[in-house]
């Protein structure tokens, strides 16, 4: 078996499990005040602060949330109802047409139920928002905008945004800029203080831990107006008993993930390059996705279009020889849709038909990057002879 | 038809065939695709979308255009232990299948649209894709037989269960279409009942799931709405057979060789017998009416022939069936040019152009056709 598909989720690190693991064990909701209630509490604050510690953050600004997707809509909808709600006026959403679906779709709802005037920021072909496209946006009308989101690398095509630089010119004039960092968590240096973001999500899963928890880094002057009401837990912004467990294996993994970073981008940047030249050694025809210029994108992300080839196709043959990898795109009712990162980027519609993204992992290996290489010119040659259906 | 030079040697022995189920997310075909891992082959799920919009969750009981169906289908493949795809062939089922069936109501035919897409989807659009893949067989759970004969040609037979027997349904597979398909319930005498336990024994959630029944692509049933949607409102007259009018219609697309149902006749007919539909003319608008002994053919034409194996020569006595579900009858046949003409031992009733008659050599599939003229009995005046 070869994974390929660590975008979607890596496996746990053992010693997440572990932290994990001891802590099922143990009871105490963190509100409480009792020496149970204590002890989870002391767990839940140690990982907050070595959480914080690992991604340039104070502890206060850590809101744990059940994960990313979760992360993503209390950003894009708190901070406009919260925006809005100060200034009327504040209406207009900027957003990069190449989001998660957590933005994408939270945008759209917002446009659709809350009377959002929402924009779209151009991108080029490699699917990259230009700080000075957000700064032109803006000043249309800087009064009425309520938030700015432009992830931090896409989960797609791997593409690796300014965001620096993106955040300065929301900061010129004070436009809150929300970042999804989920993808570009454990890979890049996301440090969240000298982004100079209002927020940025991240979410456990993608870097050794486990499912289901996330967090919203939230720089502290943002009251963003909730999404769950109830016990009034992390600076009221997201109540709800504490998850324990899973939190404490996320700090672990979290904090892994960021001593052994760069290394990790190194090896893995390496096998990323192994992989693309493979590929397109074997099948020159293959378009590579994203910006060709490996310090833009991803380490671990290689994305491909492959003329005349259904997406599923691929898939399919390559499961058959134990190849796992992805699409890249979302389905609708299961099946695959073109994917609307890849036609953002003015990629022809059919040739959009037929992408393919393989992500890499801490567990990764060249053995990995071989069963590629080796398995998918014959693998092009027979989904294109299935032709589009 | 894509063939590659790995598809199976007709001789060999049908084990560790590379298997694609279609899986509707009902019980037949996730028992026929875990019977099928059972025999040795290694198989692959997929599911058809064929709605372009499909409804989150099934209205009725129809069961395999929705959201839910293919979630249940995932799962049962999950259960079973093989991949799953969903292939959207909406646009293709679209074109073949209710277009046609639009059509044919139009020209004021009777079509079956199950048929149309063994024809067209299931072991065209699907099986040349799998054959493309690498796939050797395409896998329904049809009740159906297909016996491999010691030349290796191949014949499709009734199922074991005259009951549960859909060959029907599958009587236009040619023998290219039949050398790939297989059918893992149609050799077993099993009830509904014993293939339900049997899912349930596999763990398959979907045994208790309603059988699905009707036509999939009209989500409430109602044929006529959907038609009516389709093609308008269009008042016409309903006369008898001497030509007078006795009532109005609201399209004559909406009505059936031999219906009686729904005709909404006012008055009685002179000898108060019941009245059914004689004929329908999409030229004029006008739906014919009268007494069932002129529903009686003797004898009918039949176009678009297909064989399994090679088209009979010469005249020649067969079964025939005439509906899914209809009962067989004997009948004399013979291929003149492209025209199937056949000739009814004992009259037959209710005999509705657009449907399918299909050949029967005891219970093996001869062919079938399309059924465009009927000839009656009792000469019509109108």
């Amino acid at each position: 078996m070869a994974y390929l598909d660590h975008a979607a989720t890596t496996p746990m690190l053992p010693e997440a499990v572990q932290a994990m693991t001891a802590q099922l064990a143990l009871a105490g909701n963190a509100s409480s005040l009792h020496a149970a209630g204590r002890r989870a509490r002391r767990t839940v604050e140690e990982a907050r602060e070595s959480l914080a510690a690992s991604l340039g953050a104070r502890p206060s600004e850590v809101v744990f949330t059940a994960g990313g997707t979760e992360a993503d809509n209390l950003a894009v909808k708190g901070l406009f109802w919260a925006r809005r709600a100060a200034d009327p006026a504040r209406t207009r959403v900027l957003a990069s047409p190449v989001e998660h679906h957590a933005v994408l779709d939270a945008v759209d709802w917002l446009a659709t139920h809350e009377g959002a005037n929402v924009e779209y920021l151009p991108v080029d072909a490699c699917g990259r928002v230009h700080p000075q496209a957000l700064r032109e946006a803006i000043a249309r009308n800087p009064a009425d905008v309520a938030l700015a989101t432009v992830m931090w690398a896409n989960n797609e095509i791997g593409t690796v945004m300014a965001v620096r630089e993106l955040a300065e010119a929301a900061a010129e004039f004070d436009v809150p800029l929300h970042s999804d960092a989920v993808q570009a968590y454990g890979q890049l240096d996301v440090g969240f203080a000298a982004s100079g973001l209002a927020a940025m999500t991240v979410t456990a899963h993608k870097v050794g831990g486990p499912y289901g928890v996330g967090a919203l880094l939230l720089g502290r002057q943002y009251a963003p107006v909730p999404l769950l009401h109830g016990g009034g837990q992390e600076r009221h912004v997201r109540s709800g008993t504490l998850d324990v467990p899973a939190i404490a294996a996320f700090a672990v993994a979290g904090t892994l993930a960021a001593e052994r970073r760069p290394d990790f981008a190194r090896e893995v940047g390496a096998l990323r390059d192994e992989l693309i030249a493979g590929v397109r050694a074997a099948v020159p025809e293959a378009v590579l996705g994203g910006d060709p210029d490996p310090a833009g994108r991803l380490p671990a992300n290689a994305h491909f279009s492959f003329p005349g080839c259904e997406g599923d196709s691929l898939l399919l043959l390559l499961d058959a020889q134990g190849i796992e990898c992805s699409t890249g795109s979302a389905c609708t009712a299961g099946v695959a849709q073109p994917s609307h990162v890849v036609l953002a980027t003015g990629t022809d519609p059919e040739l959009a038909r037929g992408t393919l993204r393989f992500s890499l992992g801490h567990t990764s290996t060249r053995d990995d990057v071989a069963a590629v290489v080796e398995a998918i010119g014959p693998v092009v040659e027979r989904a294109r002879s299935a032709g589009l259906s | 038809m894509t063939d590659f030079p790995g598809a199976p040697d007709p001789q060999a022995p049908r084990k560790g065939l590379r298997v694609l189920a279609a899986m509707s997310g009902g019980v037949d075909s996730a028992v026929a695709a875990a019977r099928a891992v059972e025999a040795g082959h290694d198989v692959t799920g997929v599911h058809l979308a064929l709605s372009a919009n499909p409804q989150s969750f099934r209205t009725g009981a129809r069961g395999c255009c929705t959201i839910e169906d293919s979630r249940d289908a995932r799962r049962a493949a999950d259960v079973i232990g093989i991949p799953f795809y969903c292939w959207d062939l909406a646009e293709r089922f679209r074109e073949d299948v209710v277009e046609d069936f639009v059509a044919e109501y139009e020209a004021g035919r009777t079509p079956n649209p199950c048929l149309r897409c063994n024809e067209k989807i299931k072991f065209a659009a699907l099986l040349d894709k799998a054959l493309a893949l690498g796939f050797d067989a395409v896998c329904t759970g049809h009740y159906a037989t297909v016996v491999v004969n010691e030349d290796g040609t191949r014949e499709l037979h009734r199922a074991s269960d005259m009951a549960k027997d859909q060959s029907y349904v599958l009587g236009v597979l040619d023998d290219r279409q039949l050398a790939h398909a297989m059918f893992p319930l149609g050799d077993t005498l099993t009830t509904k009942d014993e293939i339900r336990a049997e899912a349930e024994r596999r763990g398959l959630a979907v045994a208790k799931k309603p059988d699905s029944h009707d036509i999939c692509f009209i989500a409430d049933g109602d044929t006529q709405g959907f038609l009516a949607k389709r093609l308008g409102k269009a008042e016409g007259d309903i006369v008898d057979e001497s030509g007078t009018k006795i009532g109005t219609h609201e399209g004559a697309y909406g009505f059936t060789i031999g219906q009686r149902k729904g005709l909404r006749i006012g008055h009685p007919a002179p000898d108060g017998k019941p009245r059914y539909v004689l004929d329908i003319s999409p030229v004029n608008n006008t739906v014919t009416v009268g007494p069932a002994a002129s529903l009686d053919v003797s004898a009918l034409t039949a176009i678009k022939p297909r064989w399994c194996g090679a088209a009979p020569q010469g005249p020649g006595t067969y079964t025939a069936q005439l509906r899914a579900h209809g009962g067989e009858t004997e009948v004399t046949a013979e291929l003149v040019g492209d025209e199937l003409r056949v000739t009814f031992t004992e009259p037959v009733r209710g005999v509705a152009p657009g449907q399918a008659i299909v050949l029967y050599d005891d219970t093996r599939v001869v062919g079938s056709a399309t059924i465009a003229a009927t000839e009656r009995v009792r000469a019509q005046s109108a």
